[in-house]
C-alpha cells in the first residue's frame, strides 16, 4: 500500500527528469522547453479547472469554447482601453460569467436542454467575440510582467522555472488547490457536490438547487474567460476572430479524463499543452517523434514495475520501451504530420486511462446528477 | 397595425415583380472560407474580393459568405446549401474542398464554381490560384541575407504541393544568397490555430531561427516575431499592424480582379471552365513594400528579382536543381513545368527533414 501511494510522484519525478535529460541531449533547452509547456497549459487548465466544478455541481455546460472566447475578446478590448492587463483579466472573466449565466438562466429557469443550450452558447460566443472583436484586429495590447523577485528569479534553472512566469501561472495554481480544498475538504463543497450527485435529495434537504448550480455556472464562465484571456494577453498576443481553435473542446475532454480531480484536470492540461510543445520542437529539430512514443512506454513499464508482480509482462514492457528507442535512435526521420498532431490527444488521453484504471470503482466519479433537468418540486 | 403590415406587404410584392419583370434579378455569388474573415490572412483576402465584387457591381449582385468551414465532409453540405439557394457562382477558397465542391457540381450543372488552388476541374468547376512560389522566391531571397544565425523558421501548414512548392522556392532563393541557410520546418496540421502557429513560432526561435516564414493563416507568429525581435513576413495579407519592426515584407494574394472578371463573365453569359494560375506580373501574388530593416542594395536586388519573374525572365525553379535524395530534378538552365510544380511532392537538396506525405 505504501509502494502505490508513492507511485505516482515517482512517475512524475521519473517523467520530468527523463524528459529534461532527452532534451539536453538533443541539443533543446529544458528551461526553454518548460516554460513554453507551462504558458501552453495554462488557458486549458483555467477553463477545464472551471467546467469539473460546473459538473460537479450535476451541470454540464458545452459552452466552454464559446465563454472562452468572449473573455479572451473582453479581456484584451479591456487591456487595450485601460491600458491594465489585470483589469483585461477581469474583464475576460467577468466576460465569461457573463455568457455562462445566459446559459445558467436558460438551463436553470427556463428548463432548457443542456446539451442543445451549451453548444447554442459557444455559437453565440463566437459570433458575439467577433463581432466585439472588429475593431481591436491589429492592435497589441499591452505585456503583461512576469514575476521578478530580485535574487530567487536570477538564479540560473531554478529563477526561470519556478519565479519568472506571469501572475495568471500562480493564480491558476492557486485556484487548483483552492478548488481542491473546496471541494474535498469544506461544507460548502460538500453541498455543491451533493447538489451534483443527487438535487432531489440536496433540495428536500433545504438546500437551493438552482442558487448552487447558478453559483457554479459563474465561477466555471468566470474560469474559461480567464482562460481565453490567457489566449489573447499572453499566448498569441493579438485577437484574432475564431481564436481559440478548439481550446474549449480540449477542456471539457480533460474534465472527463481527468476523472473529475482536480490535480488530475491539472495534469492532464499540463500533458496535452506538453505533447504539443515536444511535438513541434521534435519537428524543427528534426527528431522522430517515435521518441515520444519510446518516452510512454518507458514511463508504463516503470509503472509496473512498482505496482505488478509479473515478470512477463515487465519484461515485455522493457522490451517495448528499449525496441522503440532504437529504432528512434537508428531511424531519425519524422512521421507524417497528420499522426504528428495526434499525438498530444493520443498520449494525454492514454495516460489519463491508464493512470484511472487501477482504482476502476473509485473512477466512476461522475456527478451522478450529471445534465439533468431539475425540477423544482413541493 | 394592420395597415401597416398590409402596406409593407404589398410593397414587397411589388418590388419582388418588378424585380422579375425587368429581368435585373441580382446575380448571386457566394463564398466558402476556411477561416474567419477576420483572419487578417487567407480567408480575409477572399473576402476583399469579394468586397471588390460588391463595389463593382453594386446591386446588380449579390454576395453571401460562410465562414470556418472546415474541409471535408462538413464542406459538401455547405457548398450544396449555396447552390440550391440560388446562387449562380461560387467560389470554394481552399484545398480541402476540391471533392466536396466537385460531387455538388455534379449534381447543380447550372450553377459555376470555382475552386481555389485544386487541380480537378469540370464543365461547371473552374480552378484558380496564385503563383505564390514567385513571391516566395522574392521573401526567400531577402530571409537569407537578413539571418545571422543563417536558421530560418518555417511554419508549415499541410504537405500538399502548393506548400511544398512555397518551401522549395524559398530555400532555393535564400541558399543561393547565403550557402550556410538551414531551414527549421515545423508542421501545425492546421490553416488557422493561432495559439499553435505561436507555440511553433516561439519552438522555432528557441532553437535558433531569427527569420519566420509561415503558410497558415492567422498573422501570430508575426505578434511573436514581433514580441522576440526577429523578423517575419506577411502571409497572404501585408499584416504589418502586427509586426511593424518585425514585417520585413509579405506576399499578398489580390484576388479582386478575378473575382470581377468572373462575375462579368456569368453575367455576361461567357463564362467558361477553365483553370488559372497568376503569379506577379498579372498581380494577383503582389509583394508588400520592402522593410527599411533591409539594406538597401539587399531591397534593389530583391525588387530586380520580383521585375524579372513578372517579365518573365527569370523562373522561381531554374536548374540545376538536385531533389532531396541527390538525384538531377532539373539540369543546368532547364526550368520546372507547371505539371511537375502542381503535382510537387519533394523537397530540394538541402533541405533536412523527410517530407510528410
Amino acid at each position: 500500500m505504501k509502494t502505490a501511494a508513492l507511485t505516482q510522484p515517482i512517475l512524475i519525478v521519473t517523467a520530468l527528469v527523463t524528459l529534461a535529460l532527452f532534451a539536453l541531449f538533443s541539443g533543446l533547452d529544458p528551461v526553454l522547453l518548460a516554460v513554453s509547456i507551462i504558458i501552453a497549459a495554462q488557458p486549458l487548465l483555467l477553463a477545464a479547472l472551471g467546467e469539473m466544478v460546473v459538473e460537479k455541481s450535476g451541470v454540464l455546460n458545452l459552452g466552454v469554447e464559446g465563454m472562452m472566447i468572449i473573455g479572451a475578446i473582453c479581456g484584451f478590448a479591456a487591456a487595450v482601453e485601460t491600458g491594465s492587463p489585470a483589469l483585461g483579466f477581469l474583464a475576460g472573466a467577468t466576460g465569461g460569467a457573463a455568457l455562462a449565466l445566459i446559459f445558467g438562466l436558460l438551463t436553470q429557469y427556463l428548463l432548457s436542454n443542456q446539451v442543445a443550450t451549451g453548444l447554442a452558447l459557444t455559437l453565440f460566443g463566437l459570433g458575439l467575440a467577433a463581432l466585439i472583436g472588429q475593431s481591436y484586429a491589429g492592435i497589441k495590447p499591452p505585456p503583461f510582467p512576469k514575476l521578478d523577485l530580485p535574487g530567487l528569479s536570477d538564479i540560473p534553472v531554478i529563477g526561470p522555472l519556478f519565479f519568472s512566469h506571469d501572475a495568471m501561472v500562480y493564480i491558476a495554481l492557486a485556484l487548483v488547490i483552492g478548488v481542491w480544498l473546496f471541494l474535498g475538504r469544506s461544507r460548502p463543497g460538500l453541498i455543491l457536490r451533493a447538489v451534483g450527485e443527487n438535487h432531489d435529495a440536496a433540495h428536500s434537504l433545504g438546500y437551493n438547487v438552482i442558487l448552487i448550480r447558478l453559483a457554479a455556472i459563474a465561477f466555471g464562465g468566470a474560469l474559461a474567460g480567464l482562460g481565453g484571456a490567457y489566449l489573447s494577453l499572453v499566448r498569441v498576443p493579438q485577437w484574432n476572430e475564431g481564436m481559440t481553435a478548439g481550446a474549449g473542446w480540449i477542456a471539457l475532454a480533460i474534465v472527463v479524463f481527468g476523472a473529475w480531480r482536480p490535480w488530475r484536470v491539472m495534469l492532464g492540461a499540463y500533458l496535452f499543452g506538453g505533447v504539443t510543445i515536444l511535438q513541434l520542437n521534435l519537428q524543427a529539430a528534426n527528431l522522430t517523434p517515435l521518441w515520444l512514443l519510446a518516452f510512454g512506454f518507458f514511463l508504463f513499464a516503470i509503472w509496473r514495475t512498482l505496482t505488478s508482480r509479473r515478470p512477463l509482462e515487465l519484461l515485455g514492457l522493457w522490451l517495448a520501451t528499449v525496441l522503440t528507442a532504437a529504432i528512434a535512435a537508428k531511424y531519425p526521420i519524422s512521421i507524417q504530420s497528420q499522426y504528428l498532431s495526434m499525438t498530444p490527444y493520443l498520449v494525454t488521453i492514454i495516460v489519463l486511462v491508464v493512470m484511472s484504471a487501477d482504482r476502476l470503482a473509485a473512477n466512476l466519479n461522475a456527478p451522478a446528477s450529471l445534465g439533468r433537468v431539475f425540477h423544482k418540486t413541493g | 397595425m394592420r395597415f401597416l403590415t398590409t402596406l409593407l406587404g404589398a410593397a414587397a410584392l411589388a418590388l419582388g415583380t418588378t424585380a422579375f419583370a425587368d429581368g435585373h434579378e441580382p446575380t448571386k455569388v457566394g463564398f466558402i472560407y476556411v477561416g474567419p474573415v477576420g483572419d487578417f490572412g487567407w480567408s480575409y483576402e477572399h473576402d476583399q474580393g469579394r468586397l471588390a465584387i460588391e463595389e463593382a457591381f453594386g446591386d446588380k449582385v449579390e454576395t453571401t459568405y460562410l465562414e470556418s468551414v472546415p474541409e471535408g465532409p462538413d464542406a459538401e453540405r455547405a457548398i450544396r446549401q449555396l447552390a440550391a439557394s440560388g446562387h449562380d457562382l461560387i467560389f470554394t477558397t481552399s484545398f480541402g474542398y476540391m471533392n466536396p465542391t466537385l460531387k455538388v457540381a455534379e449534381q447543380f450543372p447550372d450553377v459555376k464554381f470555382e475552386h481555389a488552388t485544386g487541380f480537378k476541374r469540370a464543365d461547371n468547376v473552374s480552378t484558380y490560384s496564385g503563383r505564390f512560389y514567385e513571391g516566395r522566391t522574392v521573401l526567400g531571397h531577402i530571409a537569407g541575407h537578413m539571418t545571422e544565425t543563417n536558421t530560418i523558421g518555417y511554419i508549415a501548414s499541410f504537405p500538399i504541393p502548393e506548400v511544398v512548392r512555397g518551401i522549395n522556392s524559398a530555400y532555393l532563393a535564400a541558399k543561393e544568397v547565403n550557402p550556410d541557410v538551414e531551414f527549421k520546418i515545423v508542421w501545425v496540421s492546421t490553416w488557422f490555430d493561432p495559439a499553435k502557429e505561436a507555440d511553433a513560432a516561439n519552438a522555432l526561435i528557441e532553437q535558433g531561427a531569427d527569420v519566420i516564414m509561415q503558410h497558415t493563416d492567422s498573422p501570430a507568429a508575426m505578434t511573436i516575431a514581433e514580441e522576440k525581435g526577429i523578423y517575419a513576413f506577411g502571409q497572404a495579407s501585408d499584416m504589418k499592424q502586427f509586426g511593424p519592426n518585425a514585417r520585413l515584407s509579405s506576399i499578398i494574394d489580390n484576388w479582386g480582379p478575378y473575382y470581377i472578371a468572373r462575375t462579368q463573365a456569368v453575367m455576361d453569359g461567357t463564362w467558361e471552365s477553365m483553370d488559372t494560375w497568376d503569379g506577379i506580373a498579372p498581380g494577383m501574388t503582389e509583394i508588400g513594400e520592402f522593410s527599411d530593416k533591409i539594406p538597401a542594395e539587399v531591397r534593389a536586388s530583391a525588387q530586380a528579382i520580383a521585375d524579372a519573374i513578372a517579365a518573365g525572365e527569370m523562373h522561381s525553379f531554374t536548374g540545376p536543381v538536385n531533389k532531396q535524395d541527390g538525384s538531377v530534378w532539373l539540369a543546368e538552365g532547364e526550368t520546372a513545368d507547371d505539371g511537375t510544380l502542381l503535382g510537387m511532392n519533394f523537397y530540394v537538396e538541402g533541405i533536412e527533414g523527410e517530407l510528410p506525405n
